[in-house]
């Protein structure tokens, strides 16, 4: 269940700067030197739903960048995707979106 | 030592540990959840000891132990009142569940025939988990292994540094289990990830 939020929307507002507002946080992964790259793309399988093939690449995202924005969403949604992320012991934080 | 498999037919997870093993896994187990339980969540020294009694919220601030720490990180890392109200509601949680997890681990080992004191030479221990159980020790396994390296202050890359400790050095034992709840843990996900 949702309600409707009064959100005024500028006339000049582009639908692109639209999706931009409506999803304004992320959950970020860091990079440690303890948890498995198998470990680690499990997770993001088995939390996120992600196929294989999107979980290894946002692991070694995270293995070579050193971070990756792992899922997007509203605050609340973020929130709790870091809490999972911590069950995990994976080091997350949460952010606005740049 | 072999790690863990998926049986073919009944399709569990199992894996067979020598009582010194299996000894040493509860053990690195309890000690987990004696740290998870035990340290004060929050100094409150200034606080009215009534108010503190009376208050059942989490804990607000960074815990002090480095392998707490890490295993609860802060949120918002540029944002010290969001990070205290995420650590207020999540904290206490998270801590709980990390501790049943540790348990899960040390009921199965003596549900499989663990005694409360190892005694008998050439024990054998076979476990043998379902799905859930499984993923369950696997995360807790994570647990674990993030306090013996908070501890160990592990890096990136410093195998070499390790190997070239005298084996006789209480460091290189130590990194030595870690390696080993690594390897278990490397082929616990394997065996999950198998059908």
């Amino acid at each position: 269940m949702s309600t409707a939020s009064p959100v005024e929307v500028e006339p000049t507002t582009t639908p692109d700067e639209i999706t931009v507002l409506a999803t304004p946080w992320v959950t970020i992964v860091w990079n440690d030197p303890v948890n498995l790259m198998s470990y680690v793309t499990y997770v993001f399988q088995k939390y996120f739903g992600y196929d294989k093939k999107k979980a290894e690449k946002l692991m070694l995202e995270v293995h070579e960048d050193g971070k990756s924005v792992v899922s997007s969403g509203s605050r609340e949604e973020m929130e709790r995707d870091v809490q999972a992320m911590h069950e995990y012991g994976l080091w997350a934080t949460l952010d606005k979106q740049q | 030592m072999s790690g863990f498999a998926r049986h073919r037919r009944s399709k569990h997870i199992i894996a067979t540990f020598t009582g010194f093993e299996a000894d040493l896994l509860r053990s690195l187990a309890a000690q987990l959840v004696e740290l998870l339980r035990n340290e004060a969540a929050v100094p409150r020294d200034d606080e009215d000891p009534f108010e503190t009694l009376m208050d059942f919220s989490g804990p607000t601030t960074e815990p002090d132990d480095p392998v707490l720490a890490r295993l609860f990180p802060t949120a918002y890392p540029a944002d010290e009142e969001a990070s205290a109200e995420f650590r207020r509601f999540t904290e206490g949680t998270l801590r709980d569940g990390k501790a049943r997890a540790a348990i899960t681990i040390i009921d199965c080992l003596e549900d499989a025939g663990l005694p409360p004191e190892l005694t008998e030479e050439g024990l054998m221990i076979d476990v043998e988990l379902d799905q859930p159980t499984a993923e369950t020790w696997m995360r807790s396994f994570t647990d674990l292994r993030l306090a013996l390296a908070t501890r160990l202050e592990v890096e990136e890359g410093d195998e070499a540094y390790w190997h070239s400790l005298p084996d006789d050095d209480p460091r290189a034992q130590a990194h030595d289990i870690y390696d080993w709840v690594g390897y278990l843990q490397e082929t616990l996900v394997h065996a999950l990830s198998s059908r």
